[in-house]
């Protein structure tokens, strides 16, 4: 479990990144921060492994306070998947890949064939293991970036628009993937999006934020659907916009579902 | 060519001399450079300084570093230790701004990703910064390495002898072949380090080639169909 309380973040500069910001993140669920750039979704995202060190409040994993820990283990103890993967250039793959393991003290063998095995997971062939980042496509490098956050089996994992600079028929591929893994896994996985589908796809609990990291609303995406708390929430989620406000028309029988724009998106089956 | 062959032992003598002269003089500039480049990358302010500091050092003419290091080191005014702490410095005053730029060549989304995969900040600085700003301090390292075989020939002329010594004593015989070997023999030298410096580079860093071969057809294919939708 992660817990926010009472965060807040104020740059040297004196910009104030986070307000106020109080959440709890129930273990073995996915948790997606999104909002508008600016929203200070990832700035909360780097506080869980310390890559920013929050000015008020605290931090809790399993009710421990992470400013009492290492920065550098408690950074080896969470996975962490970011936008254009970001692999180092100069290592191959495997090596990648095995990083992880190997900060975290693995012997060369074992963090090899560790490796390999993930790497399957994420759909990878093993031909690939041996080229070097820049000769692999966006979406394979995403993969291999996933790789390596999962490799050495954290419990957290933190995603930072992982799909946001692939295009969209291999960020479905992705996503799809992310979801069976997850199911298989189990991980306590924070995501980070300003992609309001995504969100609604991949999210047990969704946290919209709204400048300064306030929380506009937190819930499933059902719960938000249903019940928007405000015209904030609704225009953000689609609502005042047709597609996402579906009715039922009888044709002959059978009952087709029409979108607010009047555009037909599929039939209601019994 | 007959005065090459009778002298071909002296000649080779000079080209080693010349040749260990140079390559100490420029790693020990290279290794100077290294730190206060990195330095001057994650601190430009005050980093501004030390290259423009170092930079400054390049316009002390050599002929009189040469002649002053020896009074202010208290070194003989023939030792050769003048000559590579001279050499070293204006190697050093032209590679701090290659290391700075070199270090600052690195992709912060890199650092920032093994920042989070839990390197500690020398890790990263070894494992991480060095190797990739490797392709560009490379390009700093052959243009130094070839400076430096051409300044330490000025040496010569205070009495620290290397392949210039052939030129100061053709010039005063009046003989030309001496020295036109000795050009031909300083071109060759840093045609030499010049290949040594690129085929270490391609042994130390596989990947900066790889990468080139994979970005080339990628980017091609992308113009081209830019074109085509044009």
């Amino acid at each position: 479990m992660i817990e926010y309380r009472s965060i807040g973040k104020t740059f040297a500069d004196g910009t104030e990144a986070v307000g106020d910001f109080s959440l709890v993140l129930p273990s073995r669920t996915t948790t997606v921060l999104v909002g508008s750039s600016g929203c200070g979704k990832t700035t909360l995202l780097r506080m869980v492994n310390r890559m920013v060190d929050p000015t008020r409040g605290q931090v809790l994993i399993d009710d421990v306070d992470i400013a009492t820990r290492n920065r550098v283990e408690l950074r080896r103890s969470i996975g962490y998947v970011m936008q254009h993967a970001g692999l180092l250039p100069h290592r191959k793959v495997i090596d990648n890949v095995a990083t992880v393991l190997r900060l975290n003290g693995v012997d060369r063998k074992e963090a090899r064939d560790r490796s390999y095995a993930v790497l399957e997971t994420v759909g990878l062939d093993a031909s690939l293991a041996t080229k070097y980042p820049g000769q692999l496509s966006g979406g394979q490098q995403q993969r291999v970036g996933v790789a390596r956050g999962l490799v050495s089996d954290p419990n957290i994992l933190l995603m930072d628009e992982p799909f946001g600079a692939v295009d969209p028929i291999v960020r479905e591929e992705l996503q799809a993937e992310l979801l069976r893994l997850q199911r298989e896994l189990d991980k306590t996985i924070v995501f980070v999006t300003h992609d309001i589908d995504e969100a609604f796809l991949l999210g047990d609990q969704v946290v919209i934020l709204k400048k300064g990291g306030k929380v506009a609303q937190v819930g499933s995406p059902a719960d938000i659907l249903a019940k928007p708390a405000d015209d904030f929430v609704r225009s953000f989620v689609g609502l005042d916009r047709g597609h996402r406000t579906l009715h039922v028309e009888d044709r002959d029988g059978v009952r087709v579902v029409v979108d607010g724009t009047g555009k037909a998106t599929g039939v209601l089956e019994a | 060519m007959s005065w090459f062959l009778d002298n071909v032992d002296y000649v080779r003598e000079l080209f080693v001399r010349h040749a260990w002269i140079s390559v100490v003089s420029t790693l020990i500039g290279f290794a100077l450079a290294l730190p206060v480049g990195w330095y001057a990358n994650r601190h430009p302010r005050l980093g501004g300084v030390s290259v423009t500091g170092f930079g400054v050092l390049y316009t002390i003419p050599s002929i009189a570093l040469f002649i002053l290091l020896p009074g202010i080191l208290g070194t003989g005014f023939l030792s050769v230790t003048n000559v590579i702490i001279a050499l070293s410095v204006y190697a050093a005053a032209v590679m701090v701004r290659t290391a700075s730029d070199a270090f600052g060549s690195v992709s912060p989304a890199v650092l920032d990703a093994a920042t989070a995969a839990g390197f500690s900040t020398s890790q990263r600085v070894f494992r991480v910064e060095l190797p990739l700003a490797g392709p560009v301090l490379l390009a700093g390292l052959r243009v130094v390495s070839v400076s430096t075989v051409s300044m330490l020939s000025v040496a010569s002329l205070i009495g620290v002898s290397n392949l210039g010594s052939l030129f100061t004593d053709g010039f005063r015989r009046d003989f030309l072949t001496e020295i036109v070997i000795g050009i031909i023999g300083i071109v060759v030298l840093a045609v030499v380090l010049d290949l040594l410096l690129n085929l270490a580079g391609r042994l130390l860093m596989p990947w900066a080639s790889a990468q080139r071969t994979a970005v080339r057809p990628g980017a091609a294919s992308k113009i081209a169909v830019k074109a085509r939708g044009a």
